[in-house]
């Protein structure tokens, strides 16, 4: 089976004044179309660099990104993403920012079919009747929903996100996750998510990735059976505690191996 | 009850000014040679009316036409500034070097090169003095774009003309507005340095420079408020485009 994302090999580094600073290292990461595969790590340890490997917005020194097959070399229209700042642009409302990615995908696109395909996500994850508010007038939990909302409007092939719910408390985190998850159930893609959450990796994933640190490679691959529809509640099964503790101790090795974070 | 403090309050402001100025010059009992007082000026605007309207419409459209160039070269130049490390490497020292320059001491020099020209020196002089502040804050609102920002469209594929158009153009205005804030009083400066200082001059420059020459103090302060009048004006124009355009800045007041 050809896997939607195929990261074979990738190392990059980064020129510095203090010489190169090598951030990924034979790094290789395969997901089937569908997969929702969350990738976790040290701080620092070039998870942001995979997001922008993966979205073609630069090259890896060696090694190859595959996405559907193709080579990638340059920027692609089927990406979406989401990053931990939701960066909505103040001037547009709730409804103008989501439709964004449409005007620069689908220019040709009646402006009435974009707000309608706009309005369907927004109330997917409960943002309806704030389509006409500005951002700033959202809580930062709704300004993520948005952020989200605007990563998938042009039906992407590939979901990247990078922290999207770093910022935000705990249970605004777990609202969204729970969003996240239905909103996989009615479209699907498939998904590269960069987290330092544990809980989250194993909620959302269907592979989660531990890198070890700086130069990041791939240390650890666990995939996460548990079913499509899960609850918050299977959190607190002693199978997730399991799960949570081997990637805790993955993560403790990939944070020894640096030996610069304790 | 809102609107009427918007307009109470900084009338009542300019009235306490006033007030305190006849009040300084009474209490000093400062003769009219000395220093003029608000209760003169009346009669040096009845007496010189036609020529306040002649002067000042010759000092507002050069302003603006000096602003206007200002707006297009130093939107221009920050543009380069906050896209091109290289631009900005080369173009700080020059700029900050020639905002630096007295503007009074070029006004001999445009005066030899483009002799008998008052309109267009005038103008070019407005120009000059007020491009400096909106080329920096476009520069550096361009330059202080997040990345990410740039990501989200550079990630579909988007040309540079577009991210600029869609983002960094309106991400910049609110810095362009409070830049041009400032250049519409200097752009003032710059009209009024000329007409004062070039023989023949015209304008309400020329108008204070016979108040001065004929001894006339309230007629050269009549020129002073007139001057300051239509400051204020076009500093109120700027901050309506300003609500137009860039009004999403604004936060809500708490």
């Amino acid at each position: 089976m050809v896997n939607l994302i195929d990261i074979k090999g990738v190392t990059h580094a980064y020129r510095t004044k203090a010489g190169p600073l090598p951030v990924l290292r034979d790094l290789n990461i395969a997901v089937p179309e569908g997969e929702f595969c969350a990738v976790v790590g040290p701080s620092g340890c070039g998870k942001s660099t995979l997001t922008r490997l993966v979205a073609g917005l630069m090259k890896p020194d060696t090694g190859e990104v595959w996405l559907h097959g193709e080579l990638v070399r340059s920027p692609r229209k089927t990406v979406g993403m989401a990053f931990q700042n939701p960066v909505l642009l103040e001037w547009r409302t709730i409804l103008q920012n989501v439709i964004l990615p449409l005007e620069i995908v689908a220019p040709g696109m009646p402006k009435a079919k974009k707000e309608a395909r706009a309005m369907e996500l927004l109330e997917m994850v409960g943002l309806a009747g704030f389509e006409n508010k500005t951002p700033s007038q959202l809580s930062g939990g709704m300004r993520q929903r948005a952020s989200l909302c605007r990563a998938i409007v042009h039906k992407p092939d590939v979901l990247i996100m990078d922290e999207p719910f770093g910022a935000l408390d705990n249970f605004t985190r777990e609202d969204l996750w729970q969003t996240m998850r239905d909103l996989r159930a009615k479209e699907p893609f498939t998904c590269v998510l960069i987290t330092h959450d544990l809980r989250e990796s194993v909620f959302l994933g269907d592979q989660v990735i531990v890198l070890s640190g700086r130069p990041a490679t791939t240390q650890y691959v666990m995939d996460v059976a548990l079913p499509a529809d899960r609850t918050l509640d299977i959190l607190y099964t002693p199978e997730v505690a399991d799960m949570l503790h081997i990637l805790r101790d993955q993560i403790r090795i990939a944070q020894g191996r640096d030996g610069a974070v304790h | 009850m809102d609107n009427l403090q918007k307009f109470a309050v900084p009338l009542g402001a300019i009235l306490g000014f006033l007030l305190l100025w006849e009040g300084i010059v009474w209490a000093n009992n400062w003769p009219n040679y000395v220093m003029a007082s608000p209760s003169d000026l009346p009669a040096a605007y009845i007496r010189f009316w036609p020529l306040f309207l002649e002067m000042g419409w010759q000092t507002l459209w050069r302003t603006i036409a000096g602003l206007a160039l200002a707006v297009v070269f130093g939107t221009f130049l920050g543009m380069m500034m906050g896209f091109s490390r290289i631009a900005r490497d080369a173009l700080y020292p020059l700029l900050v070097g020639f905002n630096a320059i007295p503007k009074a001491t070029l006004v001999p020099v445009l005066a030899l090169l483009f002799i008998g020209q008052h309109d267009f020196n005038t103008v070019l002089m407005a120009f000059l003095i007020s491009f400096f502040p909106i080329a920096v804050s476009v520069g550096i609102g361009l330059s202080t774009l997040e990345p990410e920002y740039r990501d989200i469209l550079r990630s579909l594929g988007a040309s540079k003309i577009t991210i600029f158009r869609k983002i960094a153009l309106p991400k910049t205005l609110p810095e362009f507005f409070g830049a041009l804030k400032v250049s519409v009083t200097l752009a003032f400066i710059g009209t009024n340095l000329v007409e004062i200082v070039s023989p023949h001059g015209r304008g309400l420059g020329a108008l204070f420079k016979s108040g001065e020459t004929n001894g006339d103090y309230p007629l050269m302060f009549a020129v002073l408020i007139a001057l300051a009048f239509l400051g204020i004006v076009l500093y109120y124009g700027v901050v309506a485009l300003e609500k137009t355009f860039a009004g999403w800045a604004e936060r809500p007041a708490h």
